[in-house]
């Protein structure tokens, strides 16, 4: 049975007030989810005072700087910083999205900041998205092909290498696939928005010759056909993507093949 | 505790096979309930506001009596399909599986019953 309410060891409780800055006019108050495996107790929500005005502009600047200057025990992921690598997804004012690319000036009042929601927590703001990178891998996100290697390249019209736009930016964030109640209640057997956004970029690439292959190992009452077009998938994706329409696409292939 | 690789986690028992069928009868009955609903309404509520035997006259007519038989059967199986859908959604292990035979059970006896009443009447 779905689990709607939290674990008694998961319920957040109040946390550290943090000093605001002396001096400092323009303050801006942050409420930010905390919890460590190591101490035992339950996750609760720090709160943090930052002086606007000596801080970047966007949601990654303001934590990097509350790690360098507040609190160093503060954990989370980041690396390229600017929406290329998927390693800042975090939920920012109720929207999954990258904290690289999300602005200060976006949130209104308090920037309440969580991890990716209904993900395992390996630390504060950390996810544990092992599962979902094995989803990932489970539907071949590589090219197969049958026929014998070309002596120089596998060729591809302009016109189907535009069938893969809107597919191939998708830098595996997991916001949409954690936005998703589906994948929720789900996620251990529905592969999510992410993993079917990646098996459509591969089925309707025209060089691979699995086609039938993906769509066989997609034919499962839970690996595809959990998505019920909420479309939280595609509101949330800080790329821009359009995930339920890729899914959307692969249930119009399936009907093919059998209608 | 099992000691499961994360991709052999991920695999599970491997594709069920099916969906798609159960997936197309979902469009098509829906698409067939936005004609059949609104005749069947239209259908029900002319025979309304008569005496007893002219109303009983009036549901006994064929195409009342086909379009109100349609109208269950279409309906009920649609109402089905989604309710399996959310119980897969949201019971799972064997209460799932009771709750599907449930469900299933259930919606043949509403069809049977419905049926057998229109019968009734129309023969």
């Amino acid at each position: 049975m779905a689990q709607f309410t939290l674990p008694k060891n998961s319920k957040i409780t109040q946390g550290k007030t943090w000093p605001k800055p002396e001096g400092a006019t323009n303050v801006r108050k942050f409420k930010i989810y905390r919890w460590n495996p190591d101490d035992g107790q339950n996750p609760r929500v720090d709160t943090y005072f930052l002086d606007m005005d000596k801080c970047g502009p966007m949601i990654l600047d303001a934590l990097i700087k509350i790690k360098n200057e507040i609190d160093p025990t503060l954990t989370f992921r980041r690396s390229c910083r600017e929406g290329i690598c998927g390693s800042c997804a975090m939920n920012i004012d109720g929207i999954n999205t990258l904290a690289c690319i999300y602005g200060l000036d976006e949130v209104k009042g308090d920037v309440k900041i969580y991890p990716l929601p209904h993900m395992p927590v390996v630390k504060d703001l950390i996810p544990d998205l092992t599962h979902f990178y094995a989803q990932h891998a489970s539907i071949m996100p590589w090219l197969e092909t049958k026929t014998n290697r070309p002596a120089k390249e596998w060729k591809q019209s302009i016109e189907d290498r535009k069938k893969l736009d809107g597919l191939y930016e998708c830098v595996m964030c997991a916001s949409c696939s954690t936005s998703c109640p589906s994948y929720w209640w789900n996620g251990d057997r529905y592969l999510g928005p992410a993993a079917l956004l990646h098996a459509y970029r591969w089925i309707i690439d025209s060089r691979d010759e699995a086609t039938g292959e993906r769509l066989d190992q997609l034919e499962d009452p839970f690996k595809l056909y959990r998505c019920h077009t909420i479309m939280n998938c595609t509101n949330t994706c800080p790329k821009g993507l359009n995930p339920a329409k890729a899914i959307a696409e692969i249930k119009k292939m399936m009907v093919e093949r059998v209608v | 505790m099992q000691y499961l690789t994360d991709r052999k986690r991920a695999q599970g028992l491997g594709a069920g096979g099916a969906g798609a069928h159960h997936h197309w009868v979902e469009i098509a009955t829906s698409i067939a309930l936005l004609f059949i609903v609104p005749l069947a309404i239209f259908v029900f509520g002319f025979g309304m506001g008569g005496t007893r035997e002219e109303v009983l006259a009036y549901f006994a007519h064929p195409f009342v009596a086909i379009v109100l038989s349609i109208c269950l059967i279409i309906g009920i199986y649609h109402i089905k399909l989604e309710t399996l859908a959310a119980v897969e959604d949201y019971v799972h292990g064997i209460k799932g599986k009771l709750t599907q035979i449930a469900v299933t059970g259930f919606s043949y006896v509403l069809i049977g019953t419905g049926l057998f009443a229109i019968a009734r009447i129309a023969f």
